[in-house]
């Protein structure tokens, strides 16, 4: 095959696929409900990134190994016969202890230094993570069995497996309540008091690094939460986590810094935007056309933010 | 050229070795009555699992050839070994321990890695330093376009992967009184260069038979989605689905068509066996109907003196790793085969004339029919399909050895 860009078949592939868009209008309503889907799981690890990332300046590239091990949980509790939906619950609190773990023995130690040296702390511990979880599990793919069914409308055009909607039901559900912890709770109080300032929440008697641990582990048991959910609508397997610690980071950096209502809103549309892609540009432009919007977005963003400073100037 | 220290050892090692050695450009690694192999295989990384069926299928051809007495070499029996590598399934990893087993480890004879890529990336090494490689795993064309002279492959190459589908549904739309040429087709490959041979394969089968490919497309490595490619297939209903997504892109098809109630007449794909399809504890009956294509099948009808039939290959694999072989591991076996094969007939532990023997192989084993090309690739065994039957694997095509019927349309359960 040619290695040519954008051969004239190509693009007439492109505009044949946007066609049938408008020919039949519940293949777009189907990609808007693929997309949400698996956006809601992408914004609940980018989520925890964020949160990391804003309160201890940490780039967590251990996403999406924490997706992976939650996945696992899943995957050994429908083995032994527990229904793998009870493992939203059991896996966020697995991996909360993981979380912790690696908190005390690494992240503590990097927390401080620059971003370069949590940058290759996080990506070690990602490394470990993969081999550990090829020694344990092999290297099979693996998947929780659900039994759950799916629902069809226009002639099964349209499809919505059940277990896709209560998972994005449930990641909502998870996204909002950490929402009220941080607002609400004490040490949801502290975190964003660390965030805000650390030197000063120490100063006001927080002890900054139990709020760490405890973000550190909260970002853990939410990707816990968000794997179990990944093993049961796809599939893990031990080096499957990169693609879900990329969208985390991606996500991460569309909504901005801290902004955590952002990452749900920019997880949403980066899954239908996705979607959207695969299906007029093909599966092969679907990763480049979302990097080529990062760019967009980031640009653009720059863009008005230095005409605000001009207008303040 | 010989140290001689070491010419001295290999003296002792016997009359006939020494004596040969010492005419040859390359010494063998021979210890004693052992002929040790190389290899650098993915134990850990993306491969791991193929990389397993590799090596669990090297050494049980090496433990059936030591059991039976081993390789005659100028009427004196040796034993097989193997040493192996892990190359952590990356081809710089891969690269670096062929260099390593040739240099440090004075190994001459070397057996392929899992995956076209990594064969890809030691096919250089062994031409560079003219030592032998069969390998069993490296299907992508581009490995025989390069005019190695030192790389033997037992297995057919990646473009004929899925032909078969394609002529089974020729063949069954005549059948039906339908033009070939009406058909459709969506396909669906990897970005990767085995899966896009595969892909060019069709291209060119689609080409013979006048059907038209409606939907093409290459999905990333890191493969975690399908619903876009499916969404369009239950908009655009084709006639024939080939898909070629290694591992878990196979079993993310295999499961999200299910789930997202696409279908078509006949759906085809590879990696079948290492993604498990036919699990119903995972897939329930996703996989049913679904054609696999193999490099071999149990069913067939090849034998050698080793393994008996492909059957009883199969039988004992399975007793032995206690999973039915996949064709990853029988190739993998026949690949000791035709190296023993040709060490005892080159006579000698010469890398050339070990070469040329390879070279004039004209065998049957268990795994099938090897005669090289000029190129490297073997071209006397074709690739078979078989269906995802009631949880079983059904030998379907080529229709000349099928002893089971297709069934035509699939249906999805």
């Amino acid at each position: 095959m040619s290695p040519i860009l954008l051969r004239r078949s190509t693009i007439d592939a492109f505009i044949s696929n946007l066609n049938l868009l408008f020919i039949v209008p519940p293949l777009s309503l189907q990609l808007v409900v693929n997309g949400m889907m698996i956006g809601a799981l992408f914004a609940l690890a980018a989520f925890g990134m964020a949160l990391v990332w804003g309160v201890m300046n940490v780039i967590n590239i251990t996403q999406g190994e924490f997706v992976v091990l939650g996945g696992y949980v899943a995957v050994l509790m429908a083995q032994n016969g527990i229904h793998p939906f009870f493992a939203i619950i059991v896996a966020p609190v697995i991996l909360y202890g993981v979380g912790w773990f690696f908190y005390q023995t690494i992240i503590k130690r990097v927390v401080d230094k620059e971003l370069f040296t949590s940058l290759l702390a996080t990506f070690g511990i990602s490394i470990l993570l993969q081999q550990l979880m090829n020694q344990v599990f092999g290297a099979d793919i693996r998947r929780a069995e659900h039994g759950f069914g799916t629902w069809g409308f226009f002639d099964g055009l349209v499809t919505v497996e059940q277990i896709k909607l209560l998972a994005a039901i449930a990641a909502i559900a998870l996204g909002g309540a950490m929402v009220l912890f941080l607002k609400k709770s004490r040490l949801g109080q502290a975190i964003r008091a660390t965030a805000q300032n650390a030197r000063a929440a120490r100063i006001m008697g927080i002890d900054t690094d139990k709020v760490y641990a405890a973000t550190y582990s909260l970002n853990a048991a939410i990707c816990g939460a968000a794997g179990a959910m990944v093993a049961m609508i796809w599939v893990v397997e031990p080096y499957i986590g990169l693609v879900y610690t990329i969208r985390a980071f991606m996500i991460a950096i569309i909504a901005g810094l801290g902004n955590l209502s952002g990452v749900v809103v920019a997880g949403l549309s980066l899954g239908v935007a996705e979607n959207f892609a695969g299906f007029i540009f093909g599966a092969q432009y679907q990763i480049a056309f979302i990097f080529g919007l990062l760019v967009v977005i980031l640009v653009g963003r720059s863009f008005l933010l230095g005409r605000k400073r001009e207008y303040l100037k | 050229m010989l140290k001689h220290t070491k010419f001295l050892s290999v003296l002792a090692c016997g009359a006939v070795v020494s004596g040969l050695a010492v005419t040859g450009p390359a010494e063998a690694k021979i210890e004693g009555d052992t002929i040790t192999l190389g290899s650098a295989v993915s134990i850990t990384g993306r491969y791991a699992v193929n990389g397993k069926h590799t090596k669990n299928g090297y050494d049980l051809a090496v433990k059936f050839i030591n059991n039976k007495g081993g390789v005659s070499v100028g009427g004196k029996k040796y034993k097989l070994a193997i040493k192996y590598y892990d190359d952590e399934s990356t081809a710089a990893r891969g690269t670096q321990l062929a260099e390593r087993l040739i240099q440090q480890d004075q190994i001459k004879y070397i057996l392929g890695p899992y995956s076209s890529g990594m064969t890809k990336a030691i096919a250089p090494v062994a031409e560079k330093y003219g030592i032998p490689m069969v390998e069993a795993n490296g299907a992508s064309r581009s490995i025989f376009n390069q005019g190695f002279r030192y790389t033997f492959a037992v297995l057919s190459t990646s473009e004929q992967y899925l032909s078969t589908a394609i002529q089974l549904a020729a063949e069954q739309a005549k059948s039906d009184g339908k033009d070939p040429s009406s058909l459709t087709i969506a396909l669906g490959v990897r970005n990767e260069p085995f899966a896009l041979d595969i892909g060019a394969g069709i291209h060119e089968d689609a080409k013979k038979y006048g059907m038209k490919i409606i939907i093409d497309e290459k999905f990333p490595k890191e493969v975690s989605d399908m619903t876009s490619f499916l969404t369009k297939i239950k908009a655009l209903k084709p006639d024939v689905v080939v898909v070629s997504a290694h591992t878990v892109g196979g079993a993310l098809f295999v499961r999200q068509m299910t789930e997202q109630k696409a279908n078509a007449p006949i759906v085809a794909m590879t990696h079948c066996e290492s993604a498990k399809i036919e699990d119903s504890k995972v897939f329930g009956a996703a996989g049913e109907n679904i054609l696999c294509a193999g490099q071999w099948a149990p069913e067939l009808t090849y034998k050698d003196g080793y393994f008996g039939t492909a059957m009883d290959y199969a039988n004992t694999f399975e007793k032995l790793y206690g999973y039915v072989p996949p064709y990853q591991a029988a190739e993998s076996s026949a690949a000791v085969l035709v190296y023993a094969d040709a060490i005892s007939r080159a006579g000698s532990f010469d890398t050339v004339k070990v070469r040329d023997a390879l070279a004039a192989t004209n065998m049957q084993t268990f795994y099938g029919n090897v005669k090289f090309a000029p190129t490297g690739q073997n071209i006397a065994k074709p690739m078979v399909l078989r269906q995802l039957q009631n949880g079983k694997y059904k030998l379907v095509a080529p229709s000349q050895w099928a002893d089971t019927k297709l069934n035509f349309p699939r249906n999805a359960k």
